[in-house]
């Protein structure tokens, strides 16, 4: 069952992120470019998903276990530290220089286009270079 | 800065923003689950137990097949990429490295971070948005 509602969630997901052009990555740099000829289009994607997200989550709070059963997982870390900070520093970099973030990434693979293969395997790479730096030195 | 009008979309951004957090509802309700797609990839990658491999896998085939679920409805929107190979290259390296160190991206930390109201998903989000300007600008206006 959580295999099937994980697919489910999924394919909702994609379907928003292509209905709000989260996927068309010059939609995305049009936002980013906020001195330019600034398009606020994705201010409203962020709007609609934390406005129904903040309502959710609030009156989930007080669950201790997932509808389908087991423990509501929540995110441990508090820390303001310098993985955070820098981590999403190069992100923003990333995302800035392509206009796609990874759940667009996935979106454009699965739409056929080289483009999003050659983005999503450098990003698996980036993934991989990052456990492997995290191993190794005490940087992060 | 001179806000673009013509390209201005409310209606469907909102929606599928809508959609966004309904999906990233669903998976923390029924599974427990928070939806950071970076987090979610970066799991694949790790050992894991067989029942940990399998959601994370069939949520990123629900990514994979969005598209052509969506064809079956409607024309796919246009899609415009003006990064080169080289370009996207760098920024899905700097992209997979970022998000992995930073624990999260967009989804982790701007969708599900802010909806629960975490200071560290709202510093993450502020900057990764203010990288994310500067080297638009940097590109855009600086370069060029």
């Amino acid at each position: 069952m959580k295999v099937l509602l994980s697919l489910l969630v999924g394919l909702v997901f994609g379907l928003g992120l292509i209905l709000s052009s989260m996927s068309n990555p010059a939609k995305v740099l049009g936002f980013l470019d906020l001195f330019g000829s600034w398009d606020p289009s994705l201010a409203l994607v962020m709007g609609g998903a934390v406005g129904i997200g903040m309502l959710g989550f609030a009156s989930l709070r007080k669950r201790s276990q997932a509808l389908l059963g087991g423990p509501m997982m929540l995110p441990t870390a508090r820390a303001i530290d310098r993985p955070l900070v820098t981590g999403s520093v190069v992100f923003g970099i990333g995302w800035g220089l392509g206009g796609i973030c990874p759940g667009p990434g996935l979106v454009l693979v699965g739409s056929g286009l080289g483009e999003g293969v050659v983005f999503v395997v450098a990003m698996l790479a980036g993934m991989g270079l990052s456990a492997l730096l995290k191993r190794r030195s005490k940087l992060f | 800065m001179s806000i673009d009008w013509a390209s201005f979309t409310p209606f469907s951004a909102f929606g599928g923003g809508l959609l966004i957090g309904l999906a990233a509802l669903m998976l923390f309700a029924f599974n427990g689950r928070i939806a950071g797609v970076s987090s979610i990839i970066g799991g694949l990658l790790e050992r894991r137990t067989p029942a940990e491999l399998a959601w994370r896998a069939a949520f990123v085939l629900g990514l994979l097949l969005a598209p052509s679920l969506y064809a079956l409805f409607a024309e796919l929107p246009a899609v415009d990429i003006e990064a080169g190979w080289l370009r996207l290259l760098i920024a899905g390296l700097l992209v997979g490295f970022g998000a992995s160190i930073g624990s999260g991206c967009t989804s982790g930390h701007g969708v599900c971070g802010l909806s629960r109201l975490s200071l560290r998903s709202l510093v993450a989000t502020l900057c990764f948005m203010a990288s994310g300007f500067a080297t638009v600008y940097l590109f855009r206006h600086l370069a060029s």
